[in-house]
């Protein structure tokens, strides 16, 4: 017997984040370490439980091993229920043959018969790669209130970025009248987040229906939410305020974790009545030792820190030696920097090191790129990881075979 | 396998200022642990899965500490954490157990004891700290072929330290051979008994009945000295970290050790596959603010520091501000101390709330306390 589920969260966690080069080489985007403690899927998931949403579907596809193994019983969020709890959907093979996820609406579709046993009234659909905190609850009583059929989160951007994103024209009751994806002249500033709540019964309808239309694209923003309009559904759009960013590039991921630096931060995680949960690593506090110097940073238990540390996120066990320099970087879990050796304007993956008097980046100027150094690598005590560069254990061969 | 048996308040009147409002077991160290997750995150280390915690009083904050034991991997069907709370019966033919000496708890839970399918129990208090591989006693245990197994720690005592030890003498082949409990004025390198023991399940059950039936309520006197030549007992050296809070004195200096020895940090956090466990808070990371400075502390996590920070604990979500200088302090979770404050050689228990300006001061032999949600 399955517990009937007003609402049911379906999060898109299957994107490569091809965007993020070497830091999703070996795993899914909403895996990526996030803010000194987190993992960017924490924010949605955390997001769900906080609202009272306890049953949560999450698609994987691209390199699921990390998510999978993060995510485990659910337990971190409070998801490991005997009715509910956290689902870990990947594509499976049926009678008629095997499919991908051929896109986020395919995804869903695949997965009707998980949708079906909670016999939910509404369905929720996230994506697994942005930063935020918000009150799905409200938005659903938004979507009740409106008697919709389809709501859809949207933010209020700067119209001269509108055009990057996919824009809803409404009226003034927050009724969606016209969708246009990436528009060259954006009528409107309202930006889709990608959130949306269906109300069920007329999801399931326009994913069987677009599943049997042959060339579609089977994807929420390119087919589904066009459909439902061009059909007169009751689409509305729900405005949201506050912090929220698309983490999917470099300089984003760089950008998001920034925002959190500082006496009155962009993004505030100190606020106990909306917590983010996280599984946590286990480590004992950190320690800040006698010739350390830190300055506007974020550092997580289990780190040692000897050198100095200026505008930086520091995530659980990095060592930092004497005389070493972090700047304006991203350390990731695990990460030794040794006696010596400076960091500027970097982002480094996990469990790698930097060798004595090593040289990551340039400091941070104009014209200047984020040097990304990936997981599980060592840079050789002396070497030089110019700016801008990407490297992966075959660019940090030719680097180092350079010999300089 | 072994069953844990942890005694969470028998040492509470050591440091009667923290525990007021809580148990000895739930007594804050170290800036995010509590004392019972030392011999608790051993015990779970060496794969022991059935953990029956005893408390008598005062036990509020242990049981929000150890819920249902998930953080420890003992929520389980089948076995898992068990917390003993005092039976009090109205109507009962044993009386009333209210679990105030070893030997009395023990005698109190016999018949659980006597069901339970471990053939080994490890049995602890919870003032001591130390990562201790729990494991590789049993198997110490289990080869010897002994009746009781007690871990010693050889120490230099000086002056009355000997007072709050029971002192374990041995021979060569780590026989007992003779007990001193809590002496008075004894100097020099000695066995000190870190209050940590295995016994076999059925030889203590029958121990116990029997020291009971006697009339004996100290298990040290009831027991170990009373089958002294008659059951094998062994001692097992440990040569980790390991000290004893004896007092809010001792409680202070084992905790500043912290902030200067590298080996004691080392010793008790980084310990291969021996992690020490605590509850999970979710807390973000510490922020450090432009202008702050912070140096030889231990800082945990969900911490603002705004202000000068120096040979200092801090637990989780404390908040320094602006131009205040905190220097040799432990600060309890979510104290608060305001903006130009000093504080030295302070203790604040939880949410203490230090407002603008405060000048507070003990000293390394006398740290000042302040008691749980004072604001000064």
């Amino acid at each position: 017997m399955f517990q009937k589920k007003e609402c049911v969260a379906m999060l898109l966690a299957g994107g490569q984040g091809s965007r993020l080069y070497t830091l999703t080489e070996k795993t899914a985007k909403p895996a990526v370490p996030f803010g000194g403690k987190y993992r960017i899927i924490d924010f949605t998931l955390s997001n769900c439980v906080n609202s009272g949403i306890d049953t949560v579907g999450v698609l994987t596809q691209y390199q699921p091993l990390q998510l999978n193994e993060y995510i485990g019983t659910g337990q971190p969020w409070d998801l490991d229920r005997n009715m509910g709890g956290v689902s870990v959907l990947p594509p499976y093979q049926g009678m008629k043959g095997a499919d991908w996820y051929k896109g986020t609406a395919n995804a869903i579709y695949q997965n009707l018969d998980f949708l079906d046993r909670y016999d939910p009234e509404y369905v929720l659909v996230l994506s697994g790669d942005h930063i935020y905190k918000m009150d799905y609850a409200a938005m659903l009583d938004f979507h009740k209130e409106k008697n919709a059929d389809c709501t859809i989160a949207v933010l209020t951007v700067p119209m001269e970025e509108a055009s990057r994103f996919g824009i809803m024209n409404a009226r003034e009751d927050g009724e969606i009248f016209e969708f246009e994806e990436k528009p060259k002249q954006p009528k409107s500033d309202k930006a889709s987040m990608g959130i949306y709540i269906f109300s069920y019964k007329k999801l399931r309808k326009y994913l069987i229906d677009d599943e049997n239309t042959p060339g579609s694209s089977n994807d929420f923003g390119k087919n589904i939410i066009p459909n439902m309009l061009n059909a007169g559904e009751r689409m509305y759009a729900y405005p949201f305020v506050g912090y929220w960013k698309d983490v999917g590039t470099i300089s984003s991921l760089w950008e998001g974790n920034m925002d959190l630096l500082g006496e009155h931060p962009n993004f505030n995680l100190y606020d106990r009545s909306w917590r983010i949960f996280f599984r946590s690593t286990g480590n004992p506090p950190q320690y800040v030792g006698e010739e350390a110097s830190i300055v506007n940073s974020i550092i997580t238990e289990g780190c040692e820190i000897y050198g100095t540390v200026e505008n930086s996120v520091l995530f659980s066990g990095v060592y930092v030696a004497p005389g070493a320099v972090i700047r304006d970087s991203v350390i990731m879990n695990d990460v030794r920097i040794e006696a010596g050796a400076t960091v500027d304007y970097s982002i480094i993956s996990t469990n790698t090191a930097i060798g004595e008097g090593a040289t990551v980046g340039a400091p941070k100027a104009e014209g200047v790129g984020i040097a990304v150094v990936g997981a599980e690598l060592s840079v050789p005590a002396g070497k030089t990881i110019p700016a801008g560069e990407m490297v992966n254990s075959a660019k940090l061969a030719e680097i180092c075979a350079k010999n300089n | 396998m072994a069953a844990g048996i942890i005694f969470a308040n028998l040492t509470n009147k050591n440091i009667p200022e923290l525990t007021a409002v809580r148990t000895q077991a739930s007594v804050p160290f170290g800036g995010r642990y509590r004392l019972i997750d030392f011999v608790l995150s051993c015990m779970v280390n060496a794969g022991i899965k059935d953990v029956n915690v005893i408390t008598s009083y005062n036990y509020q904050s242990l049981v929000d500490h150890l819920g249902s034991g998930k953080d420890w991997d003992l929520a389980r069907r089948t076995g898992g954490l068990r917390l003993l709370t005092p039976n009090i019966a109205s109507f009962s033919t044993r009386g009333t157990s209210r679990y105030d000496t070893r030997l009395d708890a023990l005698y109190s839970i016999s018949d659980a004891l006597a069901k339970t399918k471990d053939e080994l129990l490890v049995i602890a208090d919870s003032d001591a700290i130390f990562n201790i591989d729990i494991a590789d006693m049993i198997a110490k245990h289990k080869e010897s072929g002994a009746d009781l197994t007690f871990a010693v720690k050889r120490m230099t005592l000086c002056g009355n330290q000997s007072e709050q030890y029971n002192l374990y003498d041995s021979d060569a082949d780590g026989n007992l051979t003779e007990v001193a409990a809590h002496p008075r004025f004894v100097e020099g390198e000695r066995d000190v008994s870190m209050n940590l023991w295995i016994a076999n399940r059925t030889f203590l059950l029958s121990a116990i009945q029997d020291a009971a039936a006697h009339g004996h309520d100290s298990l040290t006197k009831g027991i170990v000295a009373r089958y002294m030549g008659r059951a094998d007992m062994k001692v097992y050296r440990y040569d980790g970290f390991f000290a004893c809070t004896g007092s809010l004195e001792d409680y202070f200096a084992c905790s500043m050790q912290l902030t200067t020895d590298k080996a004691m940090r080392d010793g008790l956090f980084s310990e291969k596959n021996q992690p020490i466990i605590t509850k999970v808070r979710n807390s973000p990371s510490t922020q450090y603010v432009e202008g702050s400075s912070v140096k030889n502390s231990m800082i945990a996590d969900g911490c603002v520091i705004e202000g000068t920070v120096e040979n200092c604990i801090l637990f989780r979500g404390v908040r320094v501000e602006k131009g205040s200088v905190v220097k040799n302090c432990i600060l309890f979770q979510d104290t608060m101390v305001g903006e130009g404050s000093r504080l030295n050689c302070v203790i604040t228990d939880k949410n203490v709330v230090i407002r603008n300006g405060v000048t507070l001061s003990g000293h390394p032999n006398k740290p000042f306390y302040i008691d749980k949600n004072k604001m000064i």
